[in-house]
């Protein structure tokens, strides 16, 4: 059995420095989804959450069961996913596996996570706990392998300094216009070529922040769908690929394989390619790796985003719009709640719902990637 | 504690080890000793942000050795035995492996000192 996935409701909590915990930042979330998407929490089936770290962030485990006692959605059936920053990607492939298998015909989505508490040391440090002993012990950050990758990336490809910087200018300028976002403030090149050295070539302003936040979809079958909308959002495509846990083992430190692997997937799933896609939010947790991404989905040949960057091709004007929501870099970033968080403005996008940061857009993806391309979710879908 | 990498009987090499080859599956039955080899700076950054335990500034780089024509990587921190020399790099420097005994404090992030990890292990300091 393979039914076709439809989503027909979502919702976002505002991302920042919140003083709610887990437990409420996700019921909120799956709250709003319920009421948006006009189903009850009799209704629901299966629920998956989307979380990385609770237990190491808040000493909070089992969050699923937490989240379905909360929304009244006993006895669906309930589950956590980790793929550490995929989870929330994790989170829609598991959801439309249950849809399309016809194990459930309700499904919701809720994914994230409290940070900002730990602190920038202590959530880096939990953050880099998914690295392989091997190089946890020389005290590797992902914000490193960053600095690492993005200096290979500029020396072989020449491309100027700047074009990262504008990475940056441009997702925070597409932040300004959304509510929930972490930052609602614009930049400058120059504020971020002056900012403060991270991982040097990389500065404050190339990374995404320390956030708090939640957000849910609700999936069903195209034929439950009809019962409660006549609009709804399809997945039309969307595959999941692993690389090496051991970062300093790929042969070429610029190609993330599982983006281009479950680009792939998903693209074949969907039956469409690079050139169908209106709109596109790539995970911006450094500014280098919407450079890798934009070549890893085919939107740009090797060594060429920063290119259509430059020529702003990726401005909410441009050919190809790229994180219309302000992307993880002005939105926010919590680990579990992004990849959801990403297929939200998608939704939004797609539902024509996305107010001042609407673009024309019939198809659009979100590319979801966890630890630094070790694993990775990439996901198609289309409005009806 | 000496600085070794790991092959398969079909000659791949990888470091750390793994139970399978990730090139073909096959057993890594054999170690290779690079602790008096030299390797090349393929890339590198001095992060200025890092976690309880770790120096900082902490200069990393992913470095390249040549075994018998296989090229095999490693990630480390560049410095010597002397905790508080730096050194200034370029990518393509010669760098060749000391040994420290700990490249971060023990315990003090989120892993216990009696966890599945060694604190101790090598540095790459620049062949003068």
């Amino acid at each position: 059995m393979d039914r076709d996935v439809a989503i027909i409701g979502g919702s976002m909590t505002k991302f920042g420095q919140r003083d709610a915990w887990i437990r409420e930042l996700l019921a909120q979330a799956g709250e709003e989804c319920l009421a948006d998407a006009s189903v009850a929490p009799s209704d629901v089936e299966h629920v998956y959450v989307s979380n990385m770290a609770s237990g190491e962030f808040e000493g909070q485990t089992g969050v699923m069961n937490a989240v379905a006692h909360d929304l009244g959605l006993m006895p669906a059936y309930s589950q956590r996913i980790d793929q550490t920053s995929s989870s929330g990607g994790a989170g829609i492939y598991a959801a439309c596996q249950s849809i399309a298998s016809g194990a459930s015909d309700m499904t919701l989505l809720v994914g994230g996570e409290k940070m900002t508490h730990k602190g920038t040391g202590g959530a880096t440090d939990i953050i880099a706990s998914i690295t392989h002993p091997a190089e946890y012990k020389q005290g590797v950050t992902l914000p490193s392998f960053a600095g690492m990758t993005a200096r290979h990336y500029l020396e072989r490809f020449d491309a100027p300094r700047e074009s990262l910087a504008k990475v940056a200018v441009k997702n925070h300028r597409n932040g300004v216009d959304n509510p929930k976002a972490q930052f609602q403030k614009e930049i400058d090149v120059e504020t971020a070529l002056e900012s403060p050295v991270i991982a040097d070539p990389l500065r404050l302003y190339d990374f995404c922040p320390i956030t708090d936040g939640s957000s849910a979809l609700m999936f069903c079958s195209e034929e439950v769908a009809r019962e409660y909308t006549d609009e709804y959002v399809v997945v039309s495509g969307v595959g999941g690929a692993t690389d090496t846990h051991v970062v300093h083992e790929r042969e070429d430190p610029t190609t993330m394989g599982g983006v281009v692997e479950s680009g792939q997937t998903a693209y074949e799933r969907a039956g469409l390619g690079p050139d169908d896609i209106d709109v596109a939010e790539l995970h911006d947790m450094f500014t280098i790796l919407e450079f890798l991404q934009m070549e890893g989905l085919d939107f740009a040949e090797k060594g060429e985003a920063w290119q259509a960057v430059e020529d702003g091709r990726t401005e909410k004007d441009g050919e190809l719009p790229i994180n219309t929501s302000g992307g993880l870099k002005s939105k926010g970033h919590p680990l579990g709640a992004s990849g959801v968080a990403q297929g939200y403005e998608i939704y939004e996008q797609l539902m024509g719902e996305a107010g001042p940061r609407q673009v024309e857009a019939d198809t659009g993806l979100a590319c979801n990637v966890g630890g630094f391309g070790n694993c990775v979710i990439t996901t198609i879908m289309e409005a009806r | 504690m000496a600085f070794e990498a790991y092959r398969c009987r079909n000659g791949h090499v990888t470091y750390p080890g793994h139970t399978l080859c990730p090139e073909c599956g096959a057993k890594q039955d054999e170690t290779v000793d690079l602790t008096d080899e030299t390797a090349e700076i393929v890339t590198w950054t001095e992060s200025t942000a890092t976690p309880p335990g770790v120096r900082e500034p902490n200069t990393l780089a992913i470095v390249e050795f040549d075994v018998d024509g296989e090229s095999v990587r490693a990630l480390g921190q560049i410095g010597s035995t002397d905790d508080d020399e730096s050194f200034d790099v370029e990518t393509g420097d010669e760098v060749e492996p000391v040994y420290v005994e700990e490249l971060r404090e023990p315990g003090v992030g989120l892993k216990p000192v009696d966890a599945d990890q060694e604190w101790d292990g090598y540095r790459f300091q620049p062949v003068q």
